[in-house]
């Protein structure tokens, strides 16, 4: 036993506004945090099964090219391996994930660089990688797209009949009457790269299949029954006959949503060729150059703006590179389309978004899902236009703030509370942001080091978007056994304090102590479908339904089991023995109903596009060194609402978590594309933000409870990354005065152009 | 891996052990594979992200780029090590209640390194806990909580101490 004393010296200076309750609010200690600090927590790469072996891919080195052939060096004992190839799939050669375009394993042609053409199995995983490089691939190259720009001229057609994944229209009032009243039309572009995820455990399962028992996948990941969907599929199995188990997750971000689907279909298939249990593990260089990646985009704003600073009109064009198939490239521009008008009200609105193929790894979920990349426009965006008009972005933002009981650009009526005056006014007081602004003015003329402040004002919506959570119709609960309450979820934990936060819940409402709710293991065949663990819709959505599945069960035990009105936890316990000796078991399950009056058109993409939105204000202070052109970040104020915070540490971590990601994408990671390959796949040349890196980070929060979230949580997860970079670059226009509108922004993107205005300063000088 | 094999002795986390593994083996696979001490983990293979960091004679190293060979006759620690007759040490308790892990991966080898870095300098201010793990990456919490963690740890040794 563990000599702990959990609840020490941390729980009174943290505790929630909300002191009535005794468990929510509070920061307890993550669940499963004991076995991670020892070392003891199982990662995939941590199991052994007995008898098992290695898997390794055999890739594509070309980006578009029918297969001529696959030859075998003869150096290599090939009757040792297990080989598997598209024609051993006993169901369907597709992962399934919107739409079904993408092969388990190439068949005749590859789409892009590291697409998986051929899997091989051996006891030993040293003799696996030499393996891997004896097969010898001969290709006949056909053109390849790299770009937006060449995929949206359709003039290589390299997926569906027009290279367009998806497209959307999303329209509010006529932008076309706005542009003859205004006082002001800006109009911009902007642009942001791809980004890894570099969760720092690696993509990896483990497979074992027997004709008993069927297929049961172990590993990494987010979803598990995203991944049991698809292996019905490729496997040809029915629901019972494929089982799917989480292990402890080392980082995810949205990168362990789409692509466990597909490593856990190859390690199956080698499982069920070769009769013994399959591991596969990627390497760092494998799983850079192989999975999937943030989308990159371009996003052109045309602005309207009245003579008082209103915005009038907002035209707005998002094209996204999807990469080779669909993936989840259709939901990321959905939520890119939604967020791109920004916090603010504007009576006319056009957002024409598309989503395009490309010969590249194919893109996938990332956290924020697309708002990054249009918060980034919008945000550099309305400094853009304060600039041009010569007011402060400050009062621009202010002058045009959604507040309760305006519409979005959906036409959603903000019902509940809007707050964003109050998190501007804070996020300005706790970073001093106009003294500090003047200050910096007048130091900066004469320094080569330039100080400067930046802002963004945004919201994150929490769940699925649209008619999403219905169609996800989730199912969650908590059973009792052994004197245990255990959550029954597909929620899985991967760092972000699911099973706390579900615990916590439960805990509270059943008038427990924490210690008295445990997690069921995250296996699909223990768990129900509460949906995938995504789109910052656990503590929400999952967290409600764990609410409303508690309360139900002391209803229960009041009706059947005698329990008192006001009972002490043995007589709980005591109430569950005796429901289960009446009626066998002690279950209660809830399902997913949406709150009412939420209403969505997908076809108009109109309605309530988010159950609920948080909402926050960043301020970035950076230097911008003019000597040898590095930018630093060197304070970060970050005042957000996002409903109630069940539990302040594990949510301020999420925040600061979130926010280190935004300055790694605005300032530090590029990922460099040669071919349709990514060139820096090591941790060497890709870089995000160390220790050293990441400037002191301050978190502030308003809690405006949401009625329909557990305990009255909206999402958090998502909801930092989407500020940082905006409110970064707004910072470097302020400290140089140079207006940059890409990222990632490297010293030698600082270099090219403040070197520019350098010389025609000192050209103007002479 | 294939080939002749050595015979290692070393001490790990207080335990003399001798093993007949490969010599150009990492110490990384030996901890993990050998000694079935997966607490030690492999993030990137190429020393950059400090998952894999152990303790070896009281330096700090990657594992993943120590062949075993030079781990003969070493005295090594692992975070296995740290905890002690099922008491947390305070740095693992101070990780556990200031929200210093989230998904866990980086943890081991971020103990390690905060372990190094208080035994060579017991008040780390903050400019020196941000030196002392630099070479350990953390994508979840944006350090924060980790500094903070450290900092609570150092303090509750001193505590310890008197």
């Amino acid at each position: 036993m563990l000599c702990l004393n959990p609840y020490g010296d941390w729980l009174s200076p943290t505790m929630s506004t909300h002191a009535k309750n005794r468990i929510v609010g509070a920061s307890f200690p993550r669940k499963e945090g004991v076995d991670k600090l020892r070392g003891t927590a199982l990662y995939v790469d941590d199991i052994q099964r007995e008898g098992m072996w290695h898997g390794g891919t055999v890739r594509s080195s070309v980006p578009r090219a029918m297969i001529r052939s696959i030859g075998f060096d003869r150096k290599i004992d090939w009757s040792q391996f297990i080989v598997v190839t598209a024609a051993d799939i006993p169901g369907e050669n597709r992962i399934q994930m919107i739409v079904a375009d993408q092969p388990c394993l190439a068949d005749g042609q590859v789409n892009h660089c590291e697409e998986p053409i051929l899997l091989i199995a051996h006891p030993d995983k040293h003799k696996v990688r030499e393996a891997v490089n004896a097969v010898h691939i001969e290709y006949e190259p056909l053109p390849p797209v790299f770009t937006i720009e060449e995929s949206e001229k359709q003039q290589t057609i390299v997926w569906g009949a027009d290279n367009c994944f998806k497209s959307f229209l999303l329209e509010k009032g006529d932008v076309n009457s706005a542009w003859p009243q205004a006082a002001h039309v800006i109009e911009r572009e902007y642009r942001t790269g791809a980004q890894e995820h570099l969760y720092i455990e690696n993509n990896g399962v483990i497979a074992e299949y027997t004709d008993e028992d069927g297929l049961t996948v172990r590993g990494s990941l987010q979803c598990p029954f995203y991944v049991h969907k698809s292996l019905l599929t490729v496997f040809n199995l029915p629901p019972e006959k494929v089982r799917v188990i989480q292990t402890e997750t080392g980082g995810a971000f949205g990168g362990k949503e789409d692509y466990p689907s597909v490593i856990a279909s190859h390690a199956g298939l080698l499982a069920m060729k070769s009769g013994h249990p399959v591991k596969i593990v990627y390497d760092r260089i494998e799983d850079l150059a192989a999975t999937t990646k943030r989308h990159p985009s371009r996003v052109r704003h045309r602005t309207a703006i009245d003579a008082d600073g209103k915005l009038l009109a907002m035209d707005i064009q998002i094209d996204t590179d999807g990469g080779a198939y669909s993936t989840l490239s259709s939901t990321v521009l959905s939520r890119a389309t939604l967020h791109s008008p920004g916090p603010y009200v504007c009576p006319n609105v056009r957002v024409t978004s598309h989503a395009w193929a490309t010969n590249s790894v194919p893109y996938g979920a990332f956290r924020g899902f697309g708002a990054p990349q249009t918060i980034f426009a919008v945000e550099r965006h309305m400094d853009e236009i304060a600039a041009a008009i010569g007011i402060d972005p400050v009062e621009l933002r202010r002058r045009n703030f959604l507040h309760q009981g305006d519409t979005t650009a959906t036409e959603q009526l903000m019902r509940e509370p809007v707050v964003l005056d109050k998190l501007l006014d804070r996020a300005l007081e706790e970073s001093g942001y106009g003294e500090k602004r003047a200050r910096f003015a007048k130091e900066n003329a004469t320094s080569a080091i330039k100080h400067g402040m930046g802002i963004a004002a945004f919201y994150h919506g929490s769940g699925f978007t649209g008619s999403g959570e219905r169609y996800l119709n989730s199912l969650a609960g908590i059973d009792v056994t052994d004197g245990k309450v255990r959550v029954l979820v597909s929620s899985t934990e991967f760092g972000q304090g699911t099973n706390t936060v579900l615990t916590q819940i439960a805990a509270e409402t059943l008038h427990l102590d924490y210690d008295d709710v445990t997690m069921a293991p995250p296996d699909t065949r223990i768990v129900p479908n509460s949906g995938p663990t995504v789109a910052s819709r656990t503590a929400m959505v999952i967290g409600r339904l764990i609410e409303r599945a508690s309360s139900q069960l002391i209803m229960t035990l009041r009706e059947q089991a005698g329990l008192p009105e006001l009972f002490s936890r043995e007589q709980f316990f005591a109430a569950c023995v005796g429901l289960r000796a009446k009626t066998g078991e002690v279950v209660s399950l809830c399902r997913y109903e949406a709150p009412p009056g939420i209403y969505w058109d997908d076809q108009k993409y109109r309605g309530e596009a988010y159950p609920a939105y948080g909402w926050a204000v960043h301020i970035a202070q950076v230097a911008v060194d003019t000597t040898s052109y590095s930018a630093e970040v060197e304070e970060f104020w970050s005042v957000q609402e996002a409903g109630r915070i069940l539990n302040p540490v594990l949510a301020a971590g999420q925040v600061e978590g979130g926010i280190a990601q935004g300055i790694g994408y605005a300032l530090y990671e590029k990922v460099v594309m040669q071919n349709g390959r990514m060139a820096n796949n090591q941790m060497t040349n890709y870089i995000m933000p160390t220790a050293e890196d990441v400037p002191p980070i301050h978190v502030f929060w308003e809690e405006v409870p949401f009625e329909h979230g557990g305990f009255g949580a909206k999402g958090i997860g998502e909801l930092p990354h989407d500020g940082p970079a905006p409110a970064i670059l707004n910072a470097i226009k302020d400290a140089t005065g140079v207006c940059f509108s890409t990222i990632p922004l490297l010293p030698e993107d600082l270099f090219a152009k403040l070197h520019v205005v350098r010389k025609i300063e000192e050209h103007a000088t002479v | 891996m294939s080939g002749p094999l050595s015979a290692i002795r070393f001490n790990v986390n207080g335990k003399n052990q001798t093993i007949s593994v490969p010599p150009m083996k990492r110490l990384l696979d030996v901890l993990r594979e050998d000694l079935h001490l997966t607490g030690t983990k492999e993030g990137c293979g190429e020393g950059e992200c400090g998952s894999c960091s152990v303790r070896m004679n009281g330096e700090l190293v990657n594992s993943c780029l120590v062949p075993v060979l030079q781990a003969d006759k070493a005295e090594i620690e692992t975070v296995e090590g740290l905890a002690c007759d099922g008491v947390l040490h305070p740095l693992q308790q101070a990780f556990l209640q200031r929200g210093g892990a989230q998904c866990g991966i980086c943890t081991p080898g971020m103990l390690m390194a905060a372990k190094h870095l208080l035994a060579h300098n017991p008040h780390p201010n903050l400019a020196e806990i941000r030196e002392g793990l630099a070479g350990n990456l953390c994508r979840c919490t944006g350090f924060m909580r980790i500094f903070e963690s450290v900092l609570s740890a150092a303090t509750s040794q001193e505590t310890h101490a008197r």
